[in-house]
């Protein structure tokens, strides 16, 4: 079935942040930002901005009533600058005009006076000087130490990943409306009602009781509203609560760009020893996140980093280190797959290291390597109900591993001025919050006596197909059909302290939370039922509407049976909580059972490099993947498909770039390319593997928001494949994104020498 | 006062002629299916469609996508502009658009979902023939971030299935009845027409049928000091660049200026209104029987909505050192004639009108009226451009190029070799291009040439690459003109 929303979305009826029908003597809020990347905050002169017309309030750190605190996992991050800025872009101050556009062009009249302080960009020169987020983390397993002496090969290289910029259509906004008990009710874009409910409630130093967050659906979130949504909804109810006026703050799209943060870059060092057999004996790496100026989500990326370093491979020798660096970048924050995509670009990096330097296909290490049922992740769960070795088989055989390759090589001994490369990229994906607590889950469910049913949970619509997802399990649990279930919007009075729509998990924990009330509900109307029609309650079922018994109709139907519910005073709403059972993890020893499951998957990914022009096209992306049993198999399939193209938008166009000063020079959608309609791969197929799915999973229907952004990492390999071709002797750094420009440099990077954009090796055998 | 239709609604508006099509359609008239993405006209989210009634020929409207952001409100005098809320049928029902997109879950999140609509929309109306590539092309100014491309193409070829039973004339009925447009579309061109007639009668001594209606009289008194009003063209760049001084101060519009537009040829030399469009280069005979590989040159340049709006002459003055239409005239030997505002009037070789990093060889209260070339001569005369981007579809070049050259008896007589992103401004190669001169086309000359631009060029690193990239590219690309022309021998 499809999609519910589009019905409303091709209509334009949807309603999102900005179409809220406005209220009277709304105030519009803009931005004042820090100019410079880091310096000694000495004044903020706002005089001359009140002086213009329309402009009502400027609001500094100084007016804010509670705590000047949004920090989520560390309390670092002032709402408003006090002291010293730490990144451009930061908040400074707050507008409140009549208009938006007296608000926008108030914000050039605001002086704001900073005494430079060096400023960091870099990673590895943050770590260098000390400058950490929070304390290194290790994850271990085995003796990589004592293993390197037991390895026929060793290899040793750098890998380097680049931010990606989420560029969600519908840009970050709120709505904030004050209310008369003295609090505030927020209409947000955000992924995490509850972050800013709490961090609202703390700003303004009231108890959370006191602020309401409603959302109704994000023009996209990607992880970019998780954490960072909370800013804008703080700061419009901070506008609210002190004007008592409502107050409507969206950002516009590069201010967007400039102050929110991203995918983190990553640095890394590997190192990685193999045996003859070309068995992975002991892998080491070191992850350099460039946090950016706050902690924001860094800590629970780097961690998920960690949990991914190894990808689907077993390796039983592992130490991988993670440092999450300060720079004076806007604080990086979720981006799908959270900290995965960088730790699997590495892992696959010393792979294709060691190919090149052993002269074999990467496939063959690849496949040789591949967790089988019981193998130990460095954290020491063990891969059950695994298909790693299923979904590689899978794609190779239905796909024609063997015979794309042939053609491959025939294509690239054919042409001198084109070259094909082709790349695997097998994944292993673990679902669950790796904070343990986070795995929890309301739902509240209503039945009207007209047989309607309103369903509210924590989780948000950005398109992901959740409302649909759980519509689906209401309809389904209940017995009756999809029209009568309303996916209700998003609100902290009804659901209270929701875990943020992320990590993939939000259909399995939402939808089993909504199961379990329906379930409840069902019990309880058919116990009624069974009472009523002196029936036997074991083996009554509601089935499309009509009660059963004992598989034959009885005598009531849907509507009879909530009617009769009703007059009978029984309840017809219900809360159920749903929290994963099984899950643990402990944080100083980085070991336990952090993931329901794991999702898997392989894809083929083929390329032509022009290698005139150094442009290229990824021409077929054929994908198996582990499902389970779908709930949504068209939902599904967008997912897949979105996922691959958003990853094979990180690999190849997208190029986030900042320059010394940490100013963003890719700041509006003319620097910073995301995919078009044509950047596609002309084929991309989607097998279903036939896959039992998880008990754990809602319906036993996989998750699957994040998962497919890792095919798009196979693209970077595909590139190097036939730049590698062009130039049997290119050295090519492990540098993501491969954009033209890297491409071309490979191709004659004689011609660029030693200068500015040259190529430095950095795999090499020790 | 503007007057024109927004859906089947007359609008008489004093909002600035310079404010956005966009704001006006969610702001003041409080329809906001249309979406606000990036106000760069980069992402499409806001695309509504612009109907025009040709001056003469037949009564049916032309559509064309526009990105509302960049439409100054000033464009759409005389017009019918089109959103989402003017072609929803009744509750309940959807267009066959819709209906694609729902069908092949071409739509996630929904935020862009409305653009898409309305480009297809646009390409049900248009008067070409759908085509499997006319179909995608017709969405590829419009960006999806839940990267739902795929399905979006299955519904894009879908509806191109269905188009194939469109009639050839009265194709209005025919979408009508399929219920791709409401009814009320098939009474356009008469309220149109109406309303240009209206115009026409009110204007004072007129009697020409002016079209389309006169432009309402700028007060003199918020005119800037010693310059007449801004020249405001397609809006592509000056409403991404300064929007908030655009609708604070008079602009003159001249995207609709009747006698700057049209494409013709006079003898040897090949004459364009200023305000022609991008769009228009493509549809002109003229041009695509002198330069036969336009439409493969234009598929390189922004995308199909901002070919319909910017125009050639914006791209001069906007002196984008990577100006793609600048790269590509200045190697046609292309030329512009300037009127300042007391009608004075002298022509310049475009080269010539770059002085500096956006410093402009004319006056404040300079025009460009026209622009000339010479016709390349179909049997000794070849032409090429080349650009590369991060992005190949809808970005800025790093590097774009384009060559002219006169061969006879495989030895070159003639050429003229431009190039962008290499320096200041755009430039012609004369030292390349006399490195060609007199020379048979081997890859000693091709070096040659490669090695001369390499002197006279001065690329900077900047977000579209580093220098030296930047430096490669050209020799490159250099190449890539003579490899495309089939020209080079060993």
């Amino acid at each position: 079935m499809n999609h519910l929303d589009p019905i409303r979305h091709v209509r334009g009826e949807s309603q999102y942040l900005d179409d809220v029908p406005e209220q009277h003597g709304t105030l519009y809020a803009a931005v004042v930002e820090s100019p410079l990347a880091h310096g000694r905050l000495l004044a903020v002169d706002a005089s001359a901005a009140l002086a213009l017309p329309g402009v009502v309030r400027i609001i500094l750190a100084a007016d804010i009533p509670g705590t000047n605190q949004i920090g989520g996992i560390v309390p670092d991050e002032p709402l408003l600058a006090e002291g010293h800025v730490h990144f451009r872009g930061q908040p400074v101050a707050l507008v409140l005009a009549e208009s938006e556009h007296a608000a926008h062009a108030a914000l050039a009249h605001v002086r704001v006076e900073v005494e430079p302080l060096p400023v960091i960009t870099d990673p590895r020169v943050a770590a260098a000087q000390g400058e950490l987020l929070v304390p290194p983390r290790t994850f271990r397993i085995g003796d990589s130490e004592a293993a390197w002496a037991g390895c026929a090969h060793v290899f040793e290289g750098v890998a380097e990943s680049g931010g990606q910029e989420h560029l969600y259509i519908e840009t970050q906004g709120a709505y904030a409306f004050p209310t008369e008990m003295g609090g505030v009710r927020i209409v947000s874009s955000t992924q995490g009602p509850t972050a800013v409910q709490r961090h609202t409630a703390h700003v303004l130093g009231l108890g959370m009781h006191q602020v309401e967050v409603d959302v109704t659906r994000l023009g996209g979130g990607f992880g970019g509203k998780e954490d960072q949504a909370t800013p804008w909804g703080a700061l419009a109810a901070l506008g609210a609560f002190l004007t008592r006026r409502p107050v409507k703050l969206v950002l516009d799209r590069m201010a967007d760009m400039r102050m929110t943060g991203k995918r983190h870059p990553y640095s890394s060092d590997f190192k990685i020893g193999l045996d003859a057999d070309l068995k992975i004996v002991a892998y080491e790496a070191t992850f350099y996140q460039n946090g950016g100026a706050a902690a924001d989500l860094s800590p629970a990326v780097l961690e998920r980093t960690l949990f991914h370093c190894t990808n689907t491979y077993f390796i039983p020798n592992v130490t991988a280190t993670a440092y999450s660096c300060r720079t004076n970048l806007p604080p990086n924050t979720a981006f799908r797959g959270f900290g995965g995509p960088q730790g699997m670009f590495v892992i696959e990096s010393a792979l294709a290291c060691a190919a090149e330097r052993l002269g074999v296909p990467t496939t063959d290490i690849q496949r040789r390597n591949l967790l089988r049922e019981g193998d130990l992740f460095p954290y020491r769960q063990p891969a059950e109900l695994c298909h790693a070795g299923q979904a590689w088989d899978t794609a190779a055989q239905r796909f024609d591993l063997p015979a794309r390759r042939r053609a491959v090589d025939e294509f690239n001994r054919t042409h001198t001025r084109h070259k094909q490369g082709l790349a695997v990229m097998p994944i292993c994906f673990g679902i669950s919050f790796t904070k343990t607590a986070m795995n929890q889950a309301r739902a509240l469910v209503h039945i009207y006596t007209d047989g309607s049913v309103g369903v509210s949970t924590g989780a948000v619509e950005m398109g992901q197909g959740v409302n649909t997802k759980i519509a689906q399990v209401a309809a389904r649990t209940l017995g009756i059909g999809l029209h009568r279930i309303k996916v209700e919007s998003t609100n902290t009075t009804r659901v209270a302290n929701t875990s943020p729509s992320a990590a993939s998990a939000t259909a399995d924990l939402n939808g089993k939370a909504t199961e379990l009330a329906c379930r409840a509900l069902r019990e309880r109307i058919l116990r009624l039922a069974s009472t009523e029609l002196s029936l036997d309650y074991e083996g009554m079922h509601i089935e499309n509407e009509q009660v059963l018994a004992a598989g034959k109709p009885a005598d009531s139907t849907w509507e009879k049976l909530v009617s009769a519910a009703y007059w009978q005073r029984v309840s017809l709403s219900e809360s159920a909580h749903y929290a994963t059972p099984d899950l643990h993890f402990d944080a100083t020893t980085n070991q336990g059972y952090p993931f329901a499951y794991h999702v898997y998957g392989t894809a083929l990914t083929t390329v032509t490099v022009d290698c005139l022009r150094g442009t290229y096209t990824v021409d077929a992306v054929q994908i198996a993947h582990d499902f389970g049993q779908s709930l949504n198999p068209q939902v599904d399939l967008g997912q897949i498909e979105g996922g691959a193209v958003q990853g094979i938008g990180w690999m190849t166009l997208e190029e986030l770039v900042y320059n010394d000063e940490g100013r963003l020079l890719s700041n509006s959608l003319n620097a910073y390319k995301i995919p078009d309609l044509y950047s596609v791969p002309p084929v991309l197929d989607v097998h279903f593997l036939d896959t039992p799915g998880h008990p754990r999973a809602v319906l036993r229907s996989k998750a699957v928001g994040e998962p497919p952004l890792m095919y798009g990492i196979g693209a970077y390999f595909a590139l190097r494949d036939a730049v590698r071709a062009f130039n049997p002797n290119s050295t090519i750094a492990f540098s993501a994104p491969m954009t033209p420009e890297k491409v071309l440099v490979n191709l004659y990077p004689e011609f660029v020498g030693t200068g500015e954009g040259a190529v430095v090796a950095r795999c090499g055998l020790l | 006062m503007l007057q024109f239709y927004l859906n089947d609604q007359l609008i008489r508006t004093d909002q600035p002629a310079g404010s956005t099509l966009l704001d006006f359609v969610r702001y003041h008239q409080h329809l906001k299916g249309t979406k606000i993405g990036c106000r760069e006209g980069d992402c499409g989210a806001c695309t509504v469609l612009v109907g025009e009634l040709p001056a003469a020929g037949d009564a049916v409207v032309q559509y064309q996508s526009m990105t509302s952001c960049l439409t100054p409100l000033g464009n759409a005098h005389g017009k019918h502009v089109v959103t989402v809320e003017g072609i929803n049928a009744a509750r309940g029902t959807l267009t066959p658009v819709q209906q694609a997109i729902v069908q092949e879950n071409g739509s996630q999140c929904g935020f862009c979902t409305v653009g898409f609509v309305m480009s297809l929309t646009g390409h049900a109306l248009s008067a070409r023939p759908s085509t499997p590539d006319s179909v995608r092309a017709s969405i590829d100014g419009n960006i999806c971030r839940c990267t739902g491309y795929k399905s979006l193409e299955r519904a894009a070829a879908h509806l191109h299935g269905q188009l194939s039973a469109r009639p050839a004339t009265e194709a209005v009925r025919w979408l009508a009845d399929q219920q791709f447009v409401p009814a009320y579309f098939a009474a356009m061109p008469a309220r149109l027409q109406a309303l240009r007639d209206a115009a026409a009668a009110a204007a004072t001594g007129g009697s020409e049928a002016p079209t389309p209606p006169a432009m309402p009289a700028l007060n003199p008194l918020d005119a800037p000091a010693a310059a007449r009003a801004r020249i405001l063209g397609g809006g592509t760049d000056l409403l991404v660049q300064q929007p908030e001084r655009v609708r604070a101060t008079p602009v003159e519009l001249v995207f609709d200026q009747t006698h700057l537009r049209g494409i013709r040829r006079e003898g040897d030399v090949i004459r364009l209104g200023a305000a022609t469009t991008a769009q228009q280069l493509l549809e002109s005979d003229v041009m695509l029987a002198v330069l036969p590989a336009l439409p493969r040159f234009l598929k390189l340049v922004s995308s199909t909505p901002i070919r319909q709006m910017g125009t050639v002459a914006g791209n001069f003055i906007n002196a984008s050192p990577i100006g793609d239409l600048t790269i590509l005239f200045l190697a046609l030997g292309a030329e512009i004639e300037l009127a300042d505002a007391a009608g004075q009037r002298r022509t310049l070789p475009l080269a010539d009108l770059y002085l500096g990093y956006k410093q402009l060889a004319k006056t404040a209260d300079e025009q460009v009226t026209e622009i000339r070339f010479p016709a390349p001569a179909a049997d000794s005369d070849y032409f090429n451009f080349e650009k590369v981007s991060k992005r190949t579809h809808l970005d800025i070049a790093s590097v774009n190029t384009a060559a002219w050259l006169r061969l006879e008896d495989g030895v070159v007589q003639a050429a003229r070799l431009s190039a962008g992103g290499v320096g200041p401004v755009p430039m012609l190669l004369p030292k390349a291009a006399a490195a060609l001169v007199g020379q048979p086309l081997t890859q000693q000359t091709l070096r040659r040439a490669q090695e001369a631009a390499q002197q006279e060029i001065s690329p900077i690193s900047d977000v579209r690459g580093t220098a030296q990239y930047k430096r490669l590219l050209l020799r490159q690309l250099l190449e890539a003109h003579l490899l495309e022309l089939r020209l080079l021998t060993d």
